[in-house]
């Protein structure tokens, strides 16, 4: 049974009302300690990025380079451009860091990001049909999904979208599923939608797979293969810390109907039941743009993401207090679990009814947590 | 990496055309070459003015001038015209119009900003208490129609009142730098003498150029200057006789400004008078008589209507539009109104129903408006 049908509608306009308290407090400090983060995090990433880019073509700082290189595209991207792009920002007026102009260091161009993940995924977390993040049009990550034969290779499929991540972003709103497996959409369309995409992937395919190499000269090869490998060890690391944010076992995913009249708590208790977090020190959150903190992120995608750690023990006590879970374990468990689940999807499954919601009563008994 | 002189361009030619080129373009994808450039230096850019402080002094007690360093995109201002000034107060970026004040021929490519701080200029408040020298600031280039035309009238006269004297400082200094053979007549109010801000270099002027003639008016004062009392006709018919045949010049507090504009009316030589509104006029906040919401569509935000601007309705419902002058100047805070009516607050004159774009922080809803903020 869905955690959902355990609260009463007054549970529900409270919970709303306590996270929207911590929203418009975290909103009401923010200022110089948020805008010196961002900017000395962009300047460290632009200096691993020029720094990474020289040492790659030097032989005995090759793997140096590639290092740097890597973290700078994971900064870039998590820390920097997924949360500038979510207006995290957006507050300080300043041009360079508003949701509107950004644009990161990867195939995806910023316009079709905003759509798929600020609206569609960030508004319809882990509702089926509606989030298209859940398998991306490309695995079955529910049981509520209906099995197809296709599935079988849910396995190899999901290390394909790693390996390959920022290139399957790009292509993700296009919905390549409805043209090639549904066949809902035409041709003609695909094309068109594909013109600004290619247009961006070429723009970052030349610059490290021609323009840097050719740079290099007689290290052409060297930068090639580094730029290789950075772009590698990204998307990677990107793609695995998204699908430990909504695809451990446990985590929760919801029929269309929860979207009728949904509430404001409501839709928090749906973000907090669809996420998961992992634990790890400064670095590790950084790294993962504070995605490590997705239970935080989805309750308030636009507060600066270096404010979830100072905000998680609140929001743990509020599950607490309503009897909710607050998922969260090592990076490793969490990464486990979502390869487990990813495996038995890949087999015929029925639902087990998880995704179905119950009715709710009013005053519904409040479970305590231990 | 890069040569720089740091007083004149900071680029020399040659460099700008391959930072500024498609290679460099490709490669600093899709950031922009800017964003590496100021890893080394704050004031390095390919497209944006920047300047660096390099000197702070306090004229009068409420007021700060700053001497600023632009770099090479600064394509320079024909003196009466403003800059948009970008500082960062407490992580949020603010920007204000200010009248460069210094002579458009300074040699020391250098720009003078004089900034008055009234109680509630957040801005200047700010630039009186906290600039220092080193500070970076973001400027744009010179705009605005207020300016000395390029063929130099003979006879000027040059009217202002308060912190109304950058922009035509800047045209009296240049006219002196040009060695100007016609009649040039300052004249100026303020509340006391102690508050005339360039007091002392007025002084010197006027001493120096026979053809420059000031002339002070102190409002709230015992010391009295050339000049009695408020501006009216009768002083000016006495202290400028022949102002008709002047090209007039005109930047002050609203109440002073209206005054000299419809004198100029009633003579009917309103053409020779040229005039920046440098200061909006107070918005008197009607609340009692507003109706209505303010819908902000895309936000998803709905206000009821309180009579203030609709970029103060916006800012108290929580959002940030994109605003700058915060007076209907920089155009900075247009944006579409997909619905409803509003009130100019500088003209009073009531807009069309239906989408336009506006500026938010001159427009009053009248009714239910529906912007798409």
């Amino acid at each position: 049974m869905s955690n959902f049908s355990k609260l009463s509608p007054k549970q529900f306009a409270a919970i709303g009302a306590e996270f929207d308290a911590i929203r418009n407090r975290v909103l009401a400090d923010l200022g110089e300690r948020d805008a010196d983060y961002i900017r000395t995090l962009v300047k460290r990433q632009r200096r691993l990025e020029v720094g990474g880019r020289v040492m790659m073509m030097i032989p005995p700082t090759w793997p140096l380079g590639v290092a740097a290189l890597s973290v700078s595209k994971i900064l870039d991207n998590m820390e920097i451009g997924h949360n500038v792009m979510h207006g995290q920002y957006d507050w300080m007026g300043d041009p360079t860091l508003n949701s509107k102009n950004f644009d990161w260091d990867s195939a995806d161009t910023a316009k079709n990001w905003k759509q798929t993940h600020n609206v569609e995924h960030h508004t319809y977390t882990n509702v089926l049909n509606r989030d298209h993040d859940v398998g991306y049009g490309l695995l079955r990550m529910s049981t509520e999904q209906k099995w197809e034969p296709r599935f079988l290779a849910n396995v190899p499929l999901t290390v394909i979208l790693h390996t390959f991540f920022q290139h399957f972003v790009a292509v993700q709103n296009l919905k390549l599923e409805e043209y090639l497996i549904y066949k809902t959409k035409t041709g003609a369309q695909l094309k068109e939608d594909f013109k600004p995409v290619w247009k961006k992937m070429r723009k970052q395919l030349a610059k490290d797979y021609l323009l840097f190499p050719a740079l290099a000269g007689p290290m052409a090869p060297l930068v090639f293969v580094g730029n290789v490998a950075a772009n590698l060890a990204r998307n990677v690391w990107a793609c695995a810390v998204i699908f430990n944010g909504h695809f451990p076992e446990d985590v929760e995913q919801f029929p269309e109907s929860v979207l009728e009249n949904e509430t404001r708590g409501h839709w928090y208790v749906r973000q907090l039941l669809g996420s998961a977090n992992f634990s790890g020190g400064r670095l590790m959150h950084i790294m993962s743009g504070n995605l490590s903190f997705q239970i935080e992120h989805h309750l308030f995608p636009d507060l600066p993401a270096h404010r979830y750690a100072e905000i998680a023990p609140e929001v743990r006590a509020i599950c607490e207090k309503y009897g909710l879970p607050y998922n969260t374990g090592t990076f490793l468990q969490q990464t486990l679990s979502t390869w487990k689940r990813i495996f038995k999807l890949s087999l015929p499954t029925r639902g087990n009814g998880r995704a179905r919601l119950q009715p709710v009563t009013e005053e519904a008994p409040l479970r305590m947590a231990a | 990496m890069i040569a720089t002189s740091r007083n004149t361009s900071f680029l020399s030619t040659g460099l700008r055309r391959v930072l500024g080129s498609r290679v460099v373009a490709a490669m600093t994808t899709p950031h922009g070459v800017d964003r590496y450039l100021e890893l080394f230096d704050p004031t390095w850019s390919v497209n944006e003015v920047r300047a660096e402080v390099t000197a702070v002094r306090h004229p009068t007690a409420d007021s700060v001038t700053l001497s600023l360093r632009p770099n090479g995109n600064w394509q320079g201002f024909r003196a009466g015209q403003f800059v948009r000034l970008t500082v960062e107060i407490d992580g949020v970026r603010r920007t204000r119009c200010y009248s460069p004040a210094n002579s458009a021929h300074a040699t020391d490519g250098k720009i003078e900003l004089t900034a008055k701080a009234h109680a509630n200029g957040f801005v200047s408040r700010f630039l009186r208490e906290q600039a220092r020298p080193g500070m970076v600031v973001t400027l744009s280039q010179a705009d605005g129609s207020f300016a000395l035309p390029e063929q130099r009238p003979e006879r000027v006269l040059l009217i202002s009142g308060g912190s109304g004297i950058t922009p035509v400082m800047a045209m009296l200094r240049t006219l002196c730098d040009e060695g100007h053979a016609g009649r040039i007549t300052f004249l100026h109010y303020c509340n006391a003498a102690r508050d005339l801000i360039y007091a002392e270099e007025l002084a010197e002027i006027a001493a120096r150029y026979p053809n420059v003639e000031l002339l002070r008016g102190f409002a709230a004062s015992e010391q009295c200057g050339e000049l009695q009392g408020l501006f009216n006709r009768e002083q000016l018919a006495a202290a400028v006789p022949d102002y008709a045949e002047a090209s007039t010049f005109l930047c002050g507090p609203p109440g002073m400004m209206k005054a000299v504009q419809q004198l100029w009316a009633e003579d009917g030589i309103a053409e020779r008078l040229h005039l920046e509104n440098f200061t909006a006029a107070p918005v008197v906040v009607d609340s009692t008589n507003a109706e209505g919401d303010v819908r902000f569509a895309r936000s998803e935000r709905l206000a009821a209507n309180n009579g203030a601007t609709l970029l103060d309705q916006a800012e108290a419902a929580g959002l940030r539009p994109e605003a700058g002058c915060r007076m209907g100047i920089c155009h900075t805070c247009t944006c579409r109104k997909l619905s409803g009516r509003v009130r100019d607050t500088r003209t009073g004159q009531l807009g069309e129903e239906g989408e336009e774009d506006i500026q938010i922080c001159v427009s009053v809803p009248v009714g239910t408006v529906t912007l798409d903020v």
